[in-house]
């Protein structure tokens, strides 16, 4: 680790909200696009927020175009994730919605899908547009809105799912909650064929998972702690993907965590039923021995489960059968998760990190190539959740994220951009990381080696 | 009582702890320390008809979110036999039940000068997490179903009060394992010792994992009763108990109570112990529970012998190292990747 190229980075203070658009040509990079099956070297010329052109003739290139030179990084499409937390309506002092844009700009994200864990839910019209209007306002990240499955979450009848998406919902789901209700969860899959609208499920069987802490095995047995055991989310993953192949509903689950679920998503895929399915990088990397620390920030939802689980979830994303990578960011504040594992809740701050613990744990290990990787990170998900994005063919959005893959760096969460500083992989040294995030042609992030690091900027 | 304040004990070389927070985690000399010096002190106080001057101007406090009364008091008199003085405190009525965190507290508690903290809570983990924020020692009294290493120890040393040692015994425990510290400490205890541990209960208490780990699992104690020198009979933790693990208590009793039929079909020098408090007629009938075999007011006497062993030990291992502020303990708990 001594010899390693561990570059001293600082973040220049993040003063580019209001940063106009302008022509962009990112030369001299590594273009990975999943999309078209790209991985040279290539330019990409962004004009008026939009990809007008990989490898342009010098004739087409604008004489006030800006440059960024992208030598030895990779130039891959904008990261979007299928589940961020935003807590804002009503938990401000976990994270908002502005708090969020900012570290997800910082994490690579072009793109966040937010679940309502917000007082009120987002059960309505005028709810989904409150989130949109703030974001509009924070104007960082492109916010997609998730809108309650049930009513009040409550998981008795259905929202106003038409008029949510009509808001401007692009699915619907009662996450981080489960859907326990097995009928009305058919029902939904019905009625949203109808819609085209995406329904995410968070699989897991409340009775089975009740006041567990950390997953249920050999480690739990020796702490004394309450175990959340396989069969909880195994048996919600049963029965989604049933109703699934039931109702032929677009169904997405996730995040899964066992090798249960996998082996049940795969069965279904190998019969080309329409699901798809998530992981969280922590889960990919983690197991549940680091729970012996007593530390909180390793109360993770779904748990960091046994090196068996974690080698099955490795497998299921190299093969395609876990579509997506989504970073869990699942914020708390401080004071919450200064509390004793039982009374902590989970969560951790992970948009800034989850594309570097891929980098490290999968592609630097050799189980992963960079195409893959982006594809898992931002092509599948913008697949799964059918919004713009995962791609830098022409035409398509310039959201662009610039990655230096040798850099390394320790993770420092009293560092973040969220208001969460808690994160399984604090204090752990990584590789790779985001250098620019580039939102419709717009330069939001930029990581700057020689500045003072201001937290929070 | 005399004061036999002059007595000087030499300190064990091989004991560097500061605080005593689980036995998985003590070396089998450590234990052999922890458990010589509980008897020598037992001796020397003469089951406390003596008190001794050894940790005299020391404060000890106890930090109780738990209901407790045995314990808190064992320590407690621990404390004040080696000459220490003691600070009670609980979290009813407290600031905790005003939403201040228990680390808080517990800093609160240091800041008022005292040499250990003495901890209970229901919670898993929460003395490890205490023993990284404080400067005191932190002695653990029970955390959750995690451990209550003093339990163990002072098990430990009645059964070698009668045995001599523990080396080969068999040794059951028997009942609620999925819920108990005391099993957690007495099974990591005798093991490190080298005795054969069964647990034994119904498997929705007795998890057929602890067989991975080198302990041997029953379900059925009339079939290992004949082989067990040690019988420990755990108490059902009822208010632990949020949902149901066996049909009723009168089925429990059919299948785990130690009552007269089954003494006598067990070996003739047995030993009967239970941590206590004791539900009569549920794990032990009171027939066995007062009987000849039952050594279950011993283990409270040793109790306050492995406390004042406990915490003269880790006065001394303070005393020796002074502040733990520049040492390389700061636990960095990087989790290691798979």
């Amino acid at each position: 680790m001594a010899n390693r190229k561990t570059l001293k980075l600082h973040l220049k203070p993040l003063n580019l909200r209001g940063s106009t658009m302008s022509d962009l040509l990112i030369e001299n990079g590594r273009l990975v696009d999943p999309s078209q099956g790209i991985d040279r070297i290539a330019r990409v010329l962004i004009r008026e927020g939009l990809v007008a052109a990989i490898d342009p003739n010098d004739e087409d290139i604008p004489p006030q175009c800006t440059c960024i030179d992208a030598s030895g990084k990779i130039v891959a499409p904008g990261l979007v994730d299928l589940g961020v937390e935003l807590r804002e309506p009503g938990f401000e002092e976990d994270e908002t919605i502005l708090s969020a844009s900012d570290a997800a700009l910082a994490g690579g994200y072009t793109s966040i899908l937010c679940t309502a864990s917000t007082t009120p839910v987002v059960d309505s019209p005028g709810a989904v547009e409150y989130v949109r209007q703030k974001a509009a306002k924070a104007n960082g990240v492109r916010v997609y809105v998730v809108g309650c499955l049930s009513r009040q979450q409550e998981g008795d009848q259905m929202a106003e799912l038409r008029l949510l998406a009509d808001a401007g919902a692009v699915a619907v789901s009662d996450a981080p909650r489960p859907m326990c209700n097995d009928a009305l969860l058919k029902r939904s899959l019905d009625y949203c064929r109808m819609l085209k609208l995406l329904i995410i499920d968070r699989p897991e069987v409340p009775e089975l998972a009740e006041n567990g802490v950390m997953h249920d095995g050999q480690v739990s047995l020796v702490l004394g702690l309450k175990g959340l055991p396989t069969e909880a989310e195994d048996l919600a993953v049963a029965r989604d993907v049933r109703l699934a192949e039931a109702t032929d509903g677009r169904l997405h689950v996730g995040p899964v965590s066992t090798m249960g679920a996998v082996d049940m998503i795969r069965r279904v895929k190998s019969r080309e039923i329409p699901v798809s399915a998530s992981v969280c990088p922590h889960n990919l990397c983690l197991n549940d021995k680091a729970l012996e620390s007593f530390d909180s920030r390793f109360k993770v939802h779904p748990p960091l489960r046994s090196p068996r689980h974690v080698e099955t979830l490795i497998e299921a994303v190299v093969d395609g059968t876990i579509d997506a990578i989504q970073s869990g960011h699942m914020p708390r504040s401080r004071e919450k998760k200064m509390n004793d594992l039982n009374l902590a809740p989970f969560g951790a701050a992970t948009l800034e990190t989850t594309l570097s613990t891929v980098a490290t744990f999968l592609v630097d290990a050799n189980r992963l190539d960079w195409l893959t990787a982006i594809d898992r990170l931002s092509t599948a998900p913008a697949r799964i959740a059918s919004v713009p994005g995962g791609t830098l063919a022409e035409g398509s959005p310039g959201d662009v994220v610039i990655i230096d893959p040798d850099l390394t760096w320790v993770v420092d969460a009293h560092q973040f951009r969220s208001h969460c500083i808690s994160n399984p992989l604090d204090a752990v040294e990584l590789k790779a990381r985001v250098t620019h995030t580039i939102v419709g042609g717009a330069v939001r992030f930029e990581l700057t080696p020689g500045v003072n690091m201001l937290a929070n900027a | 009582m005399p004061d036999t304040g002059a007595t000087e004990l030499p300190f064990p070389a091989n004991w560097h702890r500061r605080d005593l927070l689980e036995l998985q985690c003590l070396r089998p000399d450590e234990i052999q320390t922890l458990l010589d010096t509980a008897q020598t002190l037992k001796d020397l106080t003469g089951g406390g008809r003596n008190k001794l001057s050894l940790l005299s101007g020391k404060t000890c406090a106890n930090l109780f979110f738990e209901n407790s009364t045995r314990t808190r008091s064992s320590f407690s008199l621990a404390a004040k036999r080696l000459g220490a003085d003691t600070l009670e405190f609980s979290s009813a009525g407290s600031s905790v039940a005003k939403g201040e965190t228990f680390v808080d507290t517990a800093k609160t508690i240091q800041a008022m000068g005292v040499d250990w903290v003495v901890t209970r809570h229901n919670t898993p983990g929460t003395p490890q997490l205490l023993a990284r924020e404080l400067d005191c020692s932190v002695l653990n009294a029970g955390d959750g179903a995690h451990e209550h290493p003093t339990q163990g120890l002072l098990d430990m040393l009645t059964i070698r009060q009668h045995r001599g040692g523990l080396e080969g015994l068999t040794v059951a425990l028997v009942g609620d394992i999925a819920h108990s510290r005391t099993a957690r400490s007495n099974l990591w205890g005798l093991k490190k010792m080298g005795a054969h541990v069964i647990v034994c209960g119904p498997p929705t208490l007795v998890s057929p994992r602890w067989a991975e780990i080198g302990f041997e699992v029953a379900h059925s104690l009339d079939e290992i009763l004949p082989r067990c020198d040690v019988l420990n009979l755990l108490r059902i933790q009822f208010e632990r108990q949020q949902a149901r693990y066996f049909p009723s208590v009168h089925e429990y009793a059919a299948l785990y109570a130690m009552n007269a039929d089954r003494m006598r079909r067990a070996k003739q020098d047995i030993l009967i112990m239970a941590p206590g408090p004791i539900n009569r007629g549920v794990e032990i009938t009171p027939e066995v529970a007062d009987g000849p075999h039952s050594v279950i007011l011993e283990q409270v006497t040793n109790g306050i012998a492995v406390r004042m062993a406990a915490l003269w030990l880790l006065a001394g291992a303070a005393d020796r190292q002074g502040s733990r502020h520049g040492e390389s303990e700061n636990p960095q708990t990087a989790p290691q990747a798979s």
